[in-house]
């Protein structure tokens, strides 16, 4: 583990319509690495990977407790400025969500809403990020067209290049891949290896295949308490709880 | 044949003619108007019709011009008045305010829909016509009534707000959240959000929505009757009275035995009243369609 982690979480609980979603989490993810949070439906995952960019804010009856430090600052101390840390979180949804304007502009978004004007430094931006996330080859003869017209897979690369626009330093993915067919999911899971070189990788996902296929650290997190937490062969192969056990090998889902 | 079937049949057909029928109502009565205005066209040009300013029928002079003006002037005001407004509330009620407010507000106004037009017109005289004669119109123009094309348009805005809004928020409430926390992950502001994406993603229903609205207004007769004024020379601003189609329908029928063409000329009236209807919601299908084609998702 790294030494310095970008994401601390401290006594963090969540409440949601009186329900104790989330229970005193403590958590320090690792930096430029992948890490996934796997768990049963249900278990607080989601809603744990929404605290980090405060996602939850808007969603009506939520209390949050607890801190969650990224590069040193409580996200949630009440000074906190909400837009200035989701900048530095590139969000990744369960099914890709293009906003409703061109393709050009879906990666321009993020950058005009932090004040760049200027054409032809977005331009570079969005050519760097369609190129990163492999899409420019694809769509560099129609940037100007609908985003909703490209295929659901080249959506979703769309949307990670929305994220990276913005220059974040984390890539937060909530089953980024379950709405998707085997070869784009392949395509988007070589991208997160790719990105952990620059980016702290944060996944949810409830296949285990994928979690072990491109995470180093796991976090299993069952009815909204961390059970375990360490690197990805470790808990997987030789998980220290009983739970954990039971759950790898698939007796509880 | 089983019977359950038979009845399966029976009741797809069944279904299938009332439809039709309900349709064809659209076409019969144009094609009746048409009929009973056609009298007029034996003795004046359409384009005298249309463009004439003189309105005389003991002279048998029909010029409807002011007329479609009126009905214009009055539509039109009531749109711009309404449609701000009521895009603020919907965006309110939808994105803002908390379920018990919303829960509060949404039936009041279904119960302002339901308030009966005659209402809304005594309630212009009293209330709108004063307000316009003494406070409003006196920083435009030297002396106006009160009985407007302006106070005509704000009575309709009130009348057309409850269902503007109803369905503008409830357009903004299909809008996906994740649509949403995709731009606000991004690190916009809620405000810059609604703006750039959710406003743009409801603009199909929010057109449809005014397009309702609208359809509406430009139907609209006992309230806009009774406070815009009913002089029949086109408007030359909003604070001169106006006549719109539906009033001189309402106001004339029944007197005009001893008149020749008079009743044709009413029947005209209905026939552009339907018309402009007609035309207006062609032109804003295929502006609709054109901005679904471009953003369907």
């Amino acid at each position: 583990m790294t030494q310095h982690p970008l994401i601390r979480v401290r006594d963090l609980n969540v409440h949601i319509d009186g329900q104790h979603i989330l229970k005193n989490i403590n958590i320090s993810i690792p930096d430029k690495s992948v890490t996934s949070i796997i768990g049963p439906s249900g278990c607080g995952k989601t809603t744990l990977l929404k605290t980090f960019n405060r996602l939850l804010d808007d969603t009506a009856n939520v209390t949050v407790s607890g801190s969650v430090l990224v590069d040193d600052e409580d996200i949630y101390a009440p000074h906190a400025e909400v837009t200035h840390i989701r900048k530095k979180m590139g969000l990744l949804s369960q099914r890709p969500y293009p906003l409703p304007m061109s393709i050009y502009d879906n990666v321009a978004y993020g950058p005009r809403i932090h004040g760049i004007r200027d054409k032809s430094t977005l331009d570079s931006i969005v050519e760097k990020q369609l190129k990163d996330t492999g899409l420019w080859d694809e769509v560099k003869e129609r940037l100007h067209g609908p985003a909703n017209k490209l295929s659901i897979g080249q959506q979703q690369r769309l949307c990670l290049a929305r994220g990276l626009a913005v220059q974040p330093e984390i890539i937060l993915g909530d089953e980024s891949t379950s709405a998707l067919d085997p070869v784009s999911t392949h395509t988007i899971e070589d991208l997160f290896v790719r990105l952990k070189e620059q980016y702290t990788i944060v996944l949810v996902t409830h296949i285990l295949r994928q979690a072990r296929r491109i995470s180093d650290y796991i976090i299993f997190v069952y009815m909204g308490e961390i059970v375990e937490f360490g690197p990805t062969e470790e808990v997987l192969l030789h998980p220290k709880e009983e739970l954990t056990r039971q759950y790898v090998k698939g007796f509880i889902s | 044949m089983n019977f359950r079937i038979f009845k399966d049949k029976l009741i797809a057909n069944a279904m299938l003619i009332l439809s039709i029928s309900s349709v064809s109502f659209v076409f019969l009565i144009g094609i009746g108007l048409y009929l009973r205005a056609a009298p007029l066209f034996e003795e004046h040009t359409l384009f005298s019709l249309f463009s004439g300013s003189n309105w005389a029928p003991s002279k048998n002079q029909f010029g409807f011009y002011p007329f479609i003006m009126g009905t214009l002037s009055v539509t039109l005001i009531a749109i711009v008045v309404a449609l701000p407004l009521c895009l603020l509330t919907a965006i309110y009620l939808a994105e803002y305010a908390k379920s018990g407010v919303r829960k509060v507000m949404l039936p009041l106004m279904n119960i302002l829909a339901g308030i009966p037009p005659v209402i809304y017109g005594v309630w212009g005289i009293f209330f709108v016509v004063p307000i316009v004669r003494e406070y409003v119109a006196p920083q435009f123009t030297e002396y106006s009534s009160g009985y407007t094309v302006f106070t005509g348009g704000v009575v309709l805005a009130v009348m057309i707000f409850p269902i503007l809004v109803s369905i503008v928020s409830e357009v903004l409430s299909t809008i996906p959240k994740e649509l949403k926390d995709a731009s606000l992950s991004l690190g916009a502001t809620k405000w810059e959000t609604i703006k750039k994406v959710v406003l743009k993603r409801a603009l199909p229903g929010i057109v449809a929505a005014t397009v309702l609205a609208v359809s509406r207004a430009f139907g609209e007769t006992i309230a806009v009757l009774m406070v815009c004024g009913n002089v029949p020379v086109a408007p030359s601003s909003v604070f001169d009275g106006g006549y719109p189609l539906p009033a001189l329908i309402a106001n004339n029928f029944g007197e005009m035995m001893s008149i020749p063409l008079y009743d044709s000329a009413l029947m005209f009236a209905a026939l552009l009243l339907f018309v402009i209807i007609f035309l207006f919601n062609l032109i804003s299908r295929i502006i609709l369609n054109r901005i679904e084609h471009k953003y369907s998702a």
